[in-house]
């Protein structure tokens, strides 16, 4: 166990909206769970957030968008990545996300999608049970 | 027998079901309140009567008996002509006012036709970049008949100016144009977080649109000073009520010391609360709200106008607790909180649709929510009698608690040299930030419940219809933009922003320059370019 590798987790907030209740409770309740934990801040491109995650050598990328846009900017995140090489991070994410869209946003690639009313812990265990650290380059 | 006896002698008999009662504030409450819990308290000067200072028993004398509240459904997606039709439709349905929501490039400050505005043109409310989507937005709406809500705050002064440019239009002159414009920028940099420029400049707009409205629009409400978004951002009631009244403190002196008069523009002043699940907390809050405004603008502004000591409020049912799960369920809850609103005295009130937290509200949702208050005012019959709850030894207590520990939040906010200073060194954020992240630790723990979220959970349900909105409207809100700024006189817009240009820079009001722009189809882009440059960008501090 010591010898584990702690997971990197990169918190975004894309898109335009400003609500980050929800992104700083995640990113807290990672941190707390022994994490490490980058955390964005607001209003961040596509482009920021995927230069973010490859600087800082995260293993994931957790998305938080209420604002609708989520069909634009989860794809475009996943591509913005893949530009950069770092296709193997993993991105999950939530958030305002109806039902109806989320098997579509599966197959652009992202790996799960948590909606309203979620726990902190099964957050939590999902990461640990599906985020493996990334292969050192 | 006192209350301290009882507590102490008969009392402890008895098992509780919990270990532990509070508010969903955390706030702790005793088992009972009685008359014991009126030490201090003086009847006639603390809660006195309705439309009498301090007015904490409301701020007109016959309330509901004399006027329901204004019914206020908030609107707003897709095309300019979308949301027309969705106000028309209220308007029909008995609602008496609008409340216009923009989307999101419009409250940062960006074009359809923005690259950062991909993917979000119409999604959260109504795409608006030039004066022509403004004339399509109010068309057929008469403007000195029906008053206006629009929420929007970094951009809400060119906003205002394409509004008050519609007026004109429909030949309706500023004096009898009425409504209220959200512009309570310093709650966005605390909750909200749409912003263009840092604190400073953004509040030197909020006041340059004070003044123009004291002297030119006496019947609009310049600033609408709200603890609503602050309280979705995961405060506690009494940080709501702290943090609205000291952001409300901040305008005050911040119109003074441009040199107008407290009684000028102090009755125009309006506030916009949330209502959330915690019946009683949420009635004291409203209560307190007035109570503690009333002292202020009288003792600390020295207000001498009557008018200038009321807090008159809009109130919205909070978001935040309605849930994706048994959605049917929201339903009660917005009556619950509704209904708290209502016996807390508020003069306008939009109750959500149950379906907000999976999209925007279809129209079939929004006529329940809007039957909601119509079934409030004119069938439960809490209408008739002026402030039910007053007197009541649990809600005066209550009202006395949370006035007290408001005060505690807005001495300290004052000892860190007001608002804008707490803001800068993250103040008001990281105590939201730690109240929201302690619910959730008792919503994880099981501390506290939602109903169908983590108790009384049913595994599988059938979704309800949503709003969609068609990826259409987007590409046609492009379109019309770029169209716009191939077609107009070119030499004229280049004047016209060079004139906010230098208004932004030489202190003169930017209001009148800015409504010759927005005439001239500058675009809410172009105008927010020139604030960009100007006083620059504020950038997230993302504190966690």
């Amino acid at each position: 166990m010591s010898d584990q590798k702690v997971l990197r987790i990169l918190i975004a907030k894309a898109g335009l909206d400003g609500h980050d209740r929800g992104a700083k409770i995640i990113a807290r309740a990672l941190r707390d769970a022994g994490f490490e934990v980058i955390y964005t801040g607001l209003h961040q491109t596509p482009e920021m957030i995927a230069e973010a995650a490859v600087q800082e050598d995260v293993d994931a990328v957790g998305l938080s968008i209420l604002s609708g846009a989520h069909m634009t900017l989860f794809p475009a995140v996943i591509q913005a990545l893949r530009q950069r090489g770092a296709e193997d991070v993993t991105v999950f994410g939530g958030g305002i996300i109806p039902q109806d869209d989320i098997p579509l946003l599966k197959q652009a690639g992202v790996k799960e999608v948590f909606t309203p009313g979620v726990s902190t812990q099964a957050i939590v265990e999902w990461i640990r049970e599906h985020i493996q650290p990334r292969a050192a380059v | 027998m006192t209350k301290h006896e009882w507590l102490a002698q008969k009392y402890p008999k008895h098992e509780e079901r919990l270990q532990r009662f509070s508010t969903i504030s955390d706030m702790e409450v005793d088992p009972l309140y009685t008359a014991d819990d009126a030490d201090g308290r003086d009847n006639e000067r603390d809660i006195g009567f309705p439309g009498e200072y301090p007015f904490t028993r409301g701020v007109y004398p016959s309330m509901y008996r004399g006027k329901l509240w204004t019914m206020r459904q908030f609107a707003g997606f897709g095309t300019p002509e979308d949301t027309n039709q969705r106000f028309k439709f209220l308007l029909a349905q008995g609602q008496n006012g609008l409340s216009t929501a923009f989307d999101m490039p419009v409250l940062m400050g960006y074009d359809a036709d923005h690259p950062r505005a991909l993917g979000e043109v119409g999604r959260e409310g109504v795409a608006v970049s030039t004066l022509d989507d403004m004339e399509r937005l109010f068309d057929g709406i008469p403007l000195d008949k029906v008053t206006t809500s629009m929420t929007v705050n970094c951009t809400a002064s060119i906003v205002l100016a394409m509004y008050f440019a519609v007026a004109e239009k429909q030949g309706v002159p500023l004096s009898k144009v009425g409504g209220t414009i959200q512009n309570d920028m310093l709650k966005e940099y605390i909750a909200q977080k749409e912003w263009i420029c840092p604190p400073e400049p953004a509040v030197r707009i909020v006041t340059d649109m004070i003044e123009f409205c004291a002297k030119e629009a006496p019947r609009w409400h310049a600033v609408s000073i709200s603890g609503y978004h602050i309280r979705e951002a995961g405060s506690t009631a009494v940080q709501e009520l702290a943090f609205t009244l000291a952001d409300g403190i901040a305008y005050v002196q911040a119109a003074i010391e441009r040199g107008l008069d407290v009684d000028d523009f102090a009755p125009r002043l309006s506030f916009f609360f949330n209502l959330h699940n915690d019946f009683f907390e949420e009635i004291a809050k409203l209560r307190a709200a007035r109570r503690m405004w009333a002292k202020i603008m009288k003792d600390r502004f020295g207000a001498k106008n009557p008018r200038s000591w009321l807090l008159r409020t809009h109130a919205q049912t909070a978001g935040a607790s309605l849930t994706a799960q048994q959605p049917f369920n929201n339903v009660v809850r917005v009556t619950i909180q509704a209904l708290a609103g209502v016996l807390g005295g508020v003069q306008s009130l939009h109750t959500n649709s149950m379906d907000e937290t999976l999209a925007l509200p279809t129209e079939q949702s929004v006529m329940v929510a809007l039957r909601t208050q119509q079934i409030i005012a004119e069938e439960s019959g809490v209408a008739n009698i002026i402030d039910p709850l007053g007197g009541s030894w649990a809600v005066e207590a209550l009202t006395d608690r949370m006035e007290k520990e408001a005060y505690a939040y807005i001495k300290r906010i004052d000892e860190l040299g007001g608002m804008i200073r707490a803001i800068e060194i993250g103040y008001p954020q990281k105590e939201i930030a730690d109240a929201a992240y302690r619910y959730q630790q008792q919503l994880d723990a099981g501390e506290k419940v939602i109903v169908g979220v983590n108790k009384y959970v049913i595994p599988e349900e059938r979704p309800i219809e949503i709003l969609k909105i068609d990826p259409e409207v987007e590409r046609r809100q492009i379109e019309r933009v770029r169209k716009i700024k191939r077609e107009r006189n070119q030499a004229l817009v280049k004047e016209k922003l060079g004139r906010v240009h230098a208004a932004c820079r030489n202190g003169e009001n930017l209001m009148p320059v800015l409504i010759d722009a927005v005439k001239a189809y500058c675009t809410l882009g172009e105008i927010s370019d020139v604030y960009r440059d100007v006083f620059g960008v504020y950038r997230d501090p993302a504190w966690l």
